[in-house]
Parts: C-alpha cells; structure tokens; sequence
C-alpha cells in the first residue's frame, strides 16, 4: 500500500486509537504511517454485530414465549457459547443446558442464580425478570 | 521508523505504538531492557510471524477458522531465542498469585508482558470486544490500584484498576490466558550484527518452510487457494445470509487488530527491507516489492468481499471472482516465497 491510499474513513477504533499501518513512500521504501479506519473493515465488523444483535432479539423472544430460560438471552448478550459460559461459572455444560430450560431455571437456588447475575453484571432480580 | 506516538513513564520505559501486538510487545520490552536495534518489523522477520490457515471441521463465531498469522507467544519466543536473550513465561491457577507476582517485578521496576483476553478491556471500543484472548500487552508500573498499561495497539499509555487487570488475565474461553505473564531477563546486551543477521537468516528459512512446504492443503501459501475454492461454492452451501456473514469474518481475521492479513504482507515487505541493511543480498529488495504487491491484491480482495457482504454483489460470478482472487494470491505468494528460500541460500 502507497502512502497517499491510506484510508482514513470513520472507524470505531479511530475514535480511541489511530491505527498504525505499514507503508511505501514515493522513495520505494517502507515507512509507517495512521489511519482512522477502513469502510471495508467498518462494515465487516457491522456484520458480525448484527449477526450478535439478531441471536439476542431470538433469545429474547424465546424467552418471552416461555421456551428458554433467561441464561440464554444473557448468554447471547454477552456473547458467549456454552464453553465459555461453563468456564466462567464453573457449572458443566450440560448443567447449564438444563439451566436454560425455564422449568429448572426458575427452581434454582439463589447462590446459583448469583453467579450467573454477577457474570453477566445485572442483579438477581433482573436475571429472573430481564424485561421489567 | 518506529517514530509515532512514543511516550515514556517515570522507570524510562518508553511506550511504542505498533501495527500487531505481539510484535509491539517484543520490540518495546526488549527495547527497555537494552536491545534497540529491533524494529517491529524485525521482530516480525525473525520470529517468522507470516502464516495462512484454515483449519478445517473447525469453527470460530459460527464461521470459518482462518489465522493469519503463527501460533501466539512464538514471534517473542523466537526472537529473544535468535538473540540470545532467556525468556521467563509463567502461568497460574490463582489470581491472587498471579497478580502478587506482577506486583513484585513492577515494584522492582520491571516492566512485564500479559497475555489478556479482549472482551473485558476497559479502554477498548466496545466494537471490538469479542472473547479474543490472544491480546498482549506490558503492565509498566503500578501507582496506588492503577497499574500503567503499555498497549501497542494505542496511541498512548492507558490504565486499568486491580480488579479490570486481574479480570482481563483470566479471560475464559479459547486460548485462555491462565494470568501468562512474561518477560526477557534483565540488563540485556545489545545485539550484535551478526546475531541480527542469523537471526534474519533463520527468520526466513523457517517462513518459507511454513508457507511453501507445511503437509496438507489448507496450509502455507496453497492454504489460501483451498480457502478461495470452498468460496466459490459457499453461496449455493451455506446460502447468502451465512455466506455473506463468513466473507465478512474472513474480512475481519484478514485486517483487524490482533490478527491482520494485508498488513502482514506490509509488516514482511519492510522486514526484507530492513533486512537487507544486514543481509546485502539485492533479492530481499524485489521480494519485498512482491510481497507487498500481495499485500495489494489482499486488500483488493476484501473490497470484493464487501460488496458482497454490504449486498451490492451477490451473483455466483461474483463469489467465483472473489474465490479466483484468492487463488491468484495464493500463486504470487508461493512464487515470492520460492524466491525468498532461493535468494537466502547466498548467505553464509
């Protein structure tokens, strides 16, 4: 890439940080330089938000219609998959498929549901009730 | 080169803003304790960060698994062995362990390198918090429950709290960090021109052994063809919504953060560059044309890999256009590195 081909488009890291990039001056020779960001990556990294935005609004409405447990929209909002869940928590993986199911859910002991509601930063309160 | 946005701390140490963390991380530690003639670029050469693979049956955020670059912890590894310099790497099962141990270099003035996870990064934009764990940074000195972070992804020294710090060295997930911590030893020597040049030599030799000779055919250089051919097929496989979402991951593992795939063409073409000062061998100068030609025809083809996922384009024409790009790359790449494992047979 030349010098003078450095996009400069709007980008959220731009706003924090500039980025340095690699480039070849009107000498031939490398030099680095900044950029505040590129549409092509911009857009691509949209993409994948919106792919996160759309598995949140799922989980959310399978939670309204009674068929997840409020774990899942968490789960998906932090976005996060069953590994890093268990991980997190410590709980197995399977224990927390069962957790997901609104039945088990909501018979779970309070020190359980602390976990899940200190991992994913809301109270007690708003893990069982995610939508007031 | 390395002239923008340096700032220095109260124990000298000098803040560097670099193209890819890890080989930000390498030049700036080894830099403050005593070896400064490591450019980022050189750093990248001789710890022969350049890769490509798609690791097939696997998959990462739901869409394909493509790395860009070595396996994480080698280009620091590598370059303190070419030079000489031991290398002390620890991880933990305790937190508290973990950050008593940070605490006792730093309060020794020792400035230390963290492996951390992204998605609970303070200063980070929030668009960019996915749980990537492979982050690196130096925590340069701690002033009450502030600790002084070098990250060379910014521009200037930031800050995290106890707390923040401890949360991001015991991120979960995939390449779970486990509190890595690591550093090079102290009072280092200045390297030599000649450990420079050796390591330069072994630098590339081991490059091109892993873009031109690694088994299998999602590796190296041809890895790149075997990603261009499954795209050509992933618009009638996957359908346009999940295509358009991995064109749009391939995008993402090719130039962002952490990863970068044009801009490590660009990082190795000034490698061979600054390579040359030590190596005078007049090939590394045209190689280095070829492989930031290559670094072009990357960046070329995530322009045709937006249109498709922006929705502009979506013919098969124009995955098969996307996939032959690829393809095409794959080529220049395996010819350059041909004549890069040519050329370094003239050195002694």
């Amino acid at each position: 890439m030349k010098k003078d081909e450095i996009p400069q488009d709007d980008g959220a890291l731009g706003r924090i940080a500039k980025e340095v990039t690699y480039v070849v001056g009107a000498d031939g020779k490398y030099e680095t330089a900044q950029s505040s960001g590129w549409d092509v990556k911009t857009d691509a990294l949209n993409v994948a938000w919106d792919e996160v935005n759309s598995k949140i609004e799922a989980a959310r409405q399978k939670v309204l219609r009674g068929e997840a447990s409020p774990v899942l929209y968490f789960m998906e909002k932090k976005i996060m998959d069953l590994s890093i869940l268990s991980a997190y928590t410590g709980f197995w993986k399977w224990t927390i498929k069962k957790h997901l199911k609104p039945s088990v859910f909501n018979k779970l002991p309070e020190e359980k549901l602390k976990k899940y509601a200190a991992l994913f930063e809301v109270s007690v309160e708003e893990l069982k009730k995610p939508f007031g | 080169m390395d002239s923008i946005n340096q700032s220095t701390v109260a124990n000298g140490f000098h803040h560097l803003q670099a193209a890819h963390c890890e080989n930000g991380v390498t030049t700036a530690l080894l830099k403050h304790y005593g070896v400064h003639k490591l450019t980022e670029p050189m750093a990248f050469g001789i710890g022969s960060g350049l890769f490509y693979i798609q690791l097939p049956f696997m998959k990462v955020n739901g869409g394909p698994a493509i790395s860009f670059r070595t396996m994480p912890g080698l280009i620091f590894k590598r370059t303190c062995k070419a030079l000489d310099i031991p290398v002390t790497r620890r991880k933990y099962v305790s937190p508290q362990k973990a950050m008593q141990e940070l605490d006792e270099r730093l309060i020794a003035g020792k400035p230390t390198a963290c492996q951390v996870g992204v998605f609970y990064l303070t200063y980070f934009p929030k668009e960019y918090r996915f749980h990537f764990n492979a982050h690196n940074l130096i925590v340069v000195d701690k002033q009450g429950d502030e600790y002084i972070i070098s990250d060379p992804i910014m521009e200037t020294l930031v800050s995290m709290n106890s707390y923040e710090l401890q949360r991001v060295r015991f991120a979960k997930g995939a390449f779970a960090p486990r509190g890595q911590m690591y550093y090079p030893g102290d009072d280092l020597k200045e390297a030599t021109d000649e450990q420079i040049r050796r390591g330069i030599i072994s630098g590339i030799k081991r490059n091109c052994r892993d873009m031109l000779m690694i088994p299998g055919s999602f590796g190296g250089a041809k890895g790149i063809a075997y990603t261009g051919r499954q795209i050509k097929g992933w618009k009638n496989k996957l359908g346009d919504e999940k295509a358009r979402g991995y064109l749009a991951q391939l995008v993402r593992m090719q130039e962002e953060i952490g990863t970068g795939g044009g801009g490590f063409r660009f990082i190795y073409g000034a490698f061979l560059q600054q390579a040359h000062a030590y190596l005078p061998i007049d090939e590394l100068l045209q190689i280095s044309q070829q492989i930031t030609a290559t670094g072009d025809k990357w960046r070329d083809a995530a322009i045709q890999a937006s249109g498709i996922y922006k929705g502009r384009l979506g013919t098969q024409a124009d995955y098969d256009n996307m996939g032959d790009r690829l393809i095409e790359i794959s080529e220049l790449e395996k010819m350059a590195f041909k004549s890069l494992k040519e050329a370094i047979k003239k050195a002694k």
